[in-house]
């Protein structure tokens, strides 16, 4: 069964690694949106923002040691979120 | 044997049960990014000089508090597995403080908001259009719905340091903690994309 996941201990560092990673990420995204990019800004914004999301899901969340269920569930609900996104975007930019 | 009176326990079960109520809360707060985009799509010109008027820095000051705050439950779980229970109560007691000191930096920010007659209902903000109206309706509803989960967070942090301390949660029955874990990573989730929307991009 799942014993070998049960078991699987993170390492403190790697935790310590992850939030530097984190919040330098933060940092660059407030420094590059201080700059008057336009359109660019919110794709920049929010590029970094899914990264970090996907750092906080695979190690603090445990997404990469957990049952490949976990995983495959919140691609899911994340891949379900962005065709609503899309379709309701798409609706109010062809008005 | 002793084992009739065992109770069966299926941590992987108990972790599939905390995961679909997160994926509520993701379509919840979902649903809300939606509004705001399609609002701030209509209003690009309110939203634009509404967000000017947010704190950058008090914004993220509490990006990086909430980042360390999931930092430190993430190591509690390895300190839990490793037996080490009271550093495992260390970090829940930082993690604690640490979501603290965002509810009273956002208790500062938003004094700071009511100061200038903005708030929901306000006359003041009522007068300045309904662009202005929309993006603060929205910025109080969703970062107060935020630090309402910071709240329900704490609480439940606060049960699980509790049984940590008698012993109820330890190295071998630890899924309670790391729910607890899943669900502060959420709320850290959720700001990672409430701060960028609300404050940076303007």
């Amino acid at each position: 069964m799942a014993e070998n996941e049960k078991n699987h201990i993170i390492p403190y560092r790697t935790f310590l690694y992850v939030l530097a990673g984190l919040i330098a990420l933060t940092l660059t995204s407030v420094t590059l949106t201080q700059i008057s990019l336009g359109t660019l800004t919110v794709v920049i914004a929010l590029i970094i923002a899914a990264i970090k999301s996907s750092f906080v899901l695979r190690i603090f969340m445990h997404l990469k040691f957990e049952n490949k269920m976990f995983s495959r569930a919140v691609i899911g609900v994340i891949a379900l979120l962005c065709a609503v996104i899309t379709i309701t975007l798409l609706d109010y930019l062809n008005r | 044997m002793i084992s009739t009176a065992e109770i069966h326990r299926d941590d992987e079960t108990s972790k599939t049960g905390m995961w679909l109520f997160l994926f509520t809360e993701m379509l919840l707060f979902g649903g809300l990014f939606i509004v705001y985009s399609v609002y701030r799509y209509r209003n690009p010109v309110a939203f634009h000089f509404a967000a000017q008027e947010l704190s950058v820095v008090i914004g993220t000051i509490n990006t990086i508090i909430l980042l360390v705050s999931s930092a430190t439950i993430a190591m509690s779980i390895t300190a839990i597995q490793k037996k080490n229970k009271k550093l495992a109560l260390l970090l829940l007691g930082v993690t604690i403080l640490l979501g603290l000191a965002f509810l009273v930096n956002k208790y500062f920010e938003w004094g700071e908001h009511f100061k200038e007659h903005i708030y929901p209902g306000s006359s003041v903000l009522a007068l300045r259009g309904q662009g202005d109206v929309l993006f603060y309706g929205l910025y109080f509803f969703m970062t107060g719905l935020h630090a309402l989960h910071i709240i329900i967070g704490l609480v439940f942090i606060i049960v699980i340091a509790t049984s940590i301390l008698r012993d109820k949660i330890d190295s071998e029955n630890h899924v309670l903690l790391e729910n607890s874990g899943l669900y502060w990573h959420l709320v850290d989730l959720i700001w990672i994309f409430l701060f960028p929307l609300f404050y940076l991009i303007t």
